[in-house]
């Protein structure tokens, strides 16, 4: 599990752990405790060319659907299977195992700092 | 004793009345809709009645026994997907007829629902089987609007960038209508499918029909796989009833299968109701449209049923929702499914050995003019230059003939027709008598084309055969729900009233239920002048010109209006207006429709009151101006509320260019007070299965009537097909060709009107009136009672709220964790069905109590809300722990209460009998609490084996 503090967010309650050109991107706590049980989760394949600000995948729970925005530009390096087969995975673990996709970038635009993002929640 | 229906009809007399006036503090009825409906919206009355006086039962019985008395009901061999069929009595009497399953909602409450969710998962199993598909939902509006659904399911699905979908040459005519009409709304091309399939163009899919409309049965194999190969998707309409004989789509590689289960027991009723089908290969079941029931487990662990992945519904998914459908045809589907759980695979594939047996024997009759070799139940005929005088022929002698071309005529046996009738009709077509052989000399099913795969092999298709077994298994389903027949259902939006008897008594009579939808006018001259009253008569009440009773659901009547409007636009030039405004607050339907017809949603803000904002409104006319079509509101709004503003809101969009579509969702809080004419609506639906007493019959049969001004008249259904145009005020539909069409028959659901016509019929323009009254001054009475309790929500300028009322349970879930869920499911341990949850606002209930409750019922509803309020606090005060008191567990089994140690601080007697009443009047939940991601997340639409239940 990442260390929340340590990590980007966006106003989209999705978080960004950097490292090198690779971003993994994930929703926050509060957005999979917002969706409820997460039954289903959507996310674009490898190789796919993301633009920041883009629907790219979907985030289902029982009673609602949530859309999953790039938050950077890049290409789609890795998306967790583990949690397509399991997305329970987003409730547990939204740190975590619960992760969506790894996109290699170039650019880091502007994001939220792990204080801001708790000033939009609160 | 009174023989007024409406005292019948209204659950309170004036004794109850006046107390419950009492605690709302008005003194009269009409003192209190007085303070309650703007005075600006008001319909001045005195000026005498649109409508007949108010008839008895009795008379209103007479009436329609004389209208059915001018129907003719001949042997139909017309076929069309519309065939006689034989609707066992065990059924009829335990199912059509029996209140238990057709006064009950849609199963959005599992817990409540056990029974005919497991009819349902029967009618999907039967399906998936019977097709050869991995997935059925459990069912559509009828075949041909599956068949759109299809056709917007390929699109979605396919990896095609074509926008060309292909039609089957042999496809009904009804659904090729209702193809062009849909497709030409959301930009699709149709292109004929050709006979050589490797000539086919590029498209996203295909529909087949199989077997065809001619009859026809061909190898389906190369077709499906020639669509596959330019990647699109394959769709075959199947009949349910050849799919016994012949290799089913599945196993022909087709992706999904559609058709209607109405030869299954459902009488034709010149038209409908009847479930149409929908069915999907592995890894399209997410793309389904429509409600489907999986199969998940309760808190204990044990199986239980619901309704699986609804977040691709409308109410949650809005404009981009699989489909608009919300109402679908359960009543009509639970009767198919258990037509195949009397007959069973056995039982069924002898019937179809007779029809394709009789059909056989026809054709040998007739040698060599019959036309395709190969048939299941029809048969075309070459008669050069003789069609017309042989459809003559056997209209005299009693048969519906179907005329091709002039050279041409199709003759369509089915499980009722004798070989006499066989022999009958092949002597009027030959022109000569003719003798049946023993036996068919020709095989019509080539050995190629056989079904070889097993089907229908769940217990509960072998189960239950014998009269005794079927009654015994329809009772144990029943047992297991809650209807209108056990308590009310205070559904907010959804108006349970009374299904009274005597409206029911003729939707089975052989007059109304026998008619084929494209019988002769002559044989269906009281059933049109029941649907011409009937409209004329909506069309009074609600302010408007013309009515098209043809949509066969509120969704459907929904897009027929904005097919009307942008329609409108279009013939005047307009092209540009395909903006929709649609209010926050608004039913998803709405919004999906809105896609469905062309149009662009732009969300309309509401104010904290729960009204249109009029400042966001104005903003966002400005900002479409001359691209705007239309604005959709729903009046009272769908917080329960008249607002006083709605002129307003509508002369601004009228202002703009605009069209005005008003959701007659409520308008049981205005009949005979206000009129969706008066109020700057251009047009409406209406919800037959709401406001005028057609039976919810647990998700369908609903009929939505779409109404309107004069100037969308032409604009309005109608259909290719039609005996005659009935809607008022145009000398025929806008398109001719396809007649503006949205349901598959001319009329919709005919078979059902009677319902709706006797509860108009019986009450008239006064009585309509009391009704409403009624029902504003149940919801206030429950709102002022409860109102200490639990903050309501929305509220008019008097305090006051319409026909229902938003109770806010966010303050008691902060302060007490106590959810609206485990308020809803508390409510079942005292015997209700709960409100409307979470919608229009999350975390709230939504109550209407309509106007059939009588004061002791809805006063043992308040008590047990203000009993679960207590039991809430308890949870505050830290008597309870928060994870483990009887809000948390309900609903509570009479297993749960009885097995193994009883650990919980809350005692036996306040699980199961809260309130002393229960002692005598006890519903037992079948299942407790059900667990929606478990069953999402492990998704199983079919039967279960039996040991899942040990």
């Amino acid at each position: 599990m990442s260390d929340p503090a340590s990590l980007h967010y966006t106003a989209e309650h999705e978080w960004i752990a950097v490292d090198g050109d690779i971003a993994t991107v994930g929703i926050t706590p509060y957005a999979a405790d917002q969706l409820g049980d997460v039954v289903y989760v959507d996310l674009p394949a490898a190789g796919a060319a993301v633009a920041s600000g883009a629907v790219v995948g979907e985030i289902e729970s029982t009673k609602s659907v949530g859309e999953l925005f790039a938050p950077i530009d890049g290409e789609v390096v890795e998306s967790n299977q583990a949690v397509v087969e399991d997305p329970s995975l987003v409730n547990r673990d939204p740190f975590g195992e619960g992760w969506m996709i790894r996109v290699r970038f170039s650019a880091l635009p502007e994001l939220l700092t792990a204080e801001q993002y708790a000033a939009i929640t609160a | 004793m009174s023989a007024r229906f409406v005292d019948r009809h209204i659950g309170t007399d004036q004794d109850m009345q006046r107390s419950m006036l009492a605690a709302v503090g008005y003194d009269s009825v009409g003192a209190l809709m007085d303070a309650a409906v703007p005075s600006g919206i008001r319909q001045s009355t005195g000026a005498g009645s649109p409508l007949p006086p108010a008839a008895t039962e009795r008379e209103a019985l007479a009436e329609l026994r004389a209208l059915a008395d001018r129907n003719t009901v001949r042997r139909s061999m017309i076929g069309l997907g519309y065939y006689d069929t034989i609707t066992p009595a065990v059924i009829q009497r335990n199912v059509l007829e029996n209140p238990s399953w057709y006064t009950a909602y849609t199963p959005y409450q599992p817990e409540i629902s056990q029974g005919r969710l497991e009819a349902l998962i029967n009618f999907q199993t039967m399906v998936a089987d019977l097709t050869g598909m991995a997935t059925a939902n459990s069912s559509m509006l009828d075949e041909s609007t599956a068949v759109v659904e299809a056709m917007l399911l390929a699109r979605r699905a396919s990896g095609s960038a074509s926008n060309v979908f292909l039609v089957d040459a042999d496809a009904f005519p009804q659904t090729k209508a209702l193809l062009a009409h849909r497709a030409a709304a959301v930009g699709i091309e149709l292109q004929d499918l050709p006979e050589d399939v490797e000539a086919a163009p590029a498209a996203f899919g295909a529909v087949l029909q199989y077997p065809g409309a001619s009859g026809r049965i061909r190898d389906l194999a190369p077709a499906v796989a020639a669509v596959q190969a330019q990647g699109g998707i394959a769709v075959v309409a199947a009949d349910l009833l050849a799919m016994t004989l012949l290799t089913p789509p599945g196993e022909l590689g087709a992706d999904v299968a559609v058709g209607t289960s109405q030869r299954f027991g459902v009488p034709m009723g010149f038209g409908g109701p009847h479930a149409g089908y929908l069915a999907v290969r592995a890894g399209l079941e997410r793309q389904l449209p429509g409600r489907l029931v999986g199969v998940s487990q309760d808190a204990d662990g044990h199986p239980a049923y619901r309704l699986s992945l609804q977040t691709r519904e409308q109410h949650i998914r809005r404009e981009k929702a699989t489909s608009n459908i919300c109402t679908a045809q359960v009543l009509l589907a639970i009767m198919a499914s258990m037509y195949a759980v009397y007959h069973g695979p056995r039982g069924l594939r002898a019937i179809a050995h007779q029809v394709n047996r009789a059909a056989g024997l026809l054709a040998d009759a007739l040698g060599d003019r019959v036309v395709h070799g190969e048939f299941f139940d029809t048969v075309t005929v070459s008669v050069p230059g003789r069609a017309d005088a042989v459809v003559a022929a056997g209209g005299d002698a009693g048969f519906l003939l179907r005329r091709v071309d002039e050279d041409t005529v199709a003759l369509s046996v089915d499980e009722t027709t004798t070989l006499d009738e066989v022999a009958t009709v092949a002597g009027i077509v030959a022109g000569e008598r003719l003798r049946l052989a023993p036996k068919p000399t020709l095989r019509s099913i080539s050995p190629e084309l056989a079904r070889t795969s097993a089907y229908l092999t769940h217990p509960v298709f072998q189960a239950h055969h014998s009269e005794t077994g079927m009654m015994r298994y329809l009772k144990h389903l029943a047992d297991k729900d809650y209807a209108l027949d056990r308590g009310m259902i205070p559904l907010g939006s959804c108006t349970m009233k009374l299904n009274a008897a005597t409206e029911m008594q003729s939707v089975s009579w052989p007059e109304f239920a026998g008619l084929h939808p494209f019988a002769p006018e002559s044989d269906a001259t009281g059933m049109l002048e029941l649907i011409e009253q009937l409209q004329g008569w909506l069309a009074e009440v609600t302010g408007y010109d013309a009515v098209s009773l043809q949509p066969n659901a509120g969704s459907q009547g929904e897009l027929a209006g904005l097919l009307a409007i942008r329609a409108f636009h279009l013939a005047r030039g307009d092209r540009d207006r395909t903006v929709c405004l649609i209010p926050s607050s608004a039913h998803g339907t709405n919004a999906a429709s809105a896609v469905l017809a062309g149009l662009k949603v732009v969300v309309v803000a509401c104010d904290e009151l729960g009204n249109v904002d009029l400042d966001d409104l104005r903003a966002k006319i400005a900002d479409h101006a001359d691209a705007l079509a239309a604005l959709m509101i729903t009046y009272p709004s769908t917080h329960g509320v008249y607002e006083h503003e709605v002129r307003a809101i509508t002369d601004a969009v009228h202002a703009a260019g605009g069209q005005v579509y008003i959701d007659g969702a409520n308008l049981n809080a205005l009949l005979g007070y206000a009129c969706f004419g008066d109020l700057g609506g251009d047009v409406s639906h209406l919800n037959l299965h709401k406001t005028f007493c057609i039976p919810h019959g647990g998700g369908g049969p609903g009929v939505g009537p779409v109404a309107a001004k004069a100037h969308l008249a032409p604009f309005l259904p109608g259909h290719p097909l039609a005996q005659r145009d009935t809607v008022a005020g145009r000398e025929a539909p806008s398109d001719p060709e396809h007649g503006n069409i949205v349901s598959a028959a001319p009329f919709g659901s005919p078979s059902i009107l009677p319902i709706s016509w006797a509860y108009v019929r019986m009450m008239g323009e006064q009585g309509l009136r009391e009704a409403t009254g009624a029902a504003v001054l149940a919801a206030n009475y429950i709102a002022a009672r409860l109102r200490e309790h639990f903050p309501v929500l929305y509220a008019g300028e008097n305090g006051l709220v319409a026909h229902e009322c938003i109770l806010d349970l966010r303050p008691l879930r902060e302060r007490t964790g106590v959810t609206v869920d485990d308020v809803a499911k508390r409510l079942i341990d005292y015997g209700f069905h709960a409100p409307t949850m979470s919608f229009p606002v999350a975390g709230t209930l939504m109550v209407e109590p309509t106007e059939s409750e009588d004061l002791a019922e809805l006063d043992r509803f308040v008590d047990a809300m203000i009993a679960i309020r207590a039991e809430a606090d308890a949870v505050a005060e830290g008597r309870w722990p928060a994870s483990d008191n009887p809000l948390v567990h309900a609903p509570h089994t009479a297993r749960a209460a009885i097995t193994g140690e009883w650990t919980h601080p809350y005692s036996r007697e306040d699980a199961v009998y809260p309130v002393p009443g229960l002692l005598q009047a006890k519903y037992w939940p079948p299942v407790r609490r059900i667990d929606q991601a478990w069953g999402d997340r492990n998704l199983v639409c079919a039967c279960p084996p039996v040991e899942a239940f040990a």
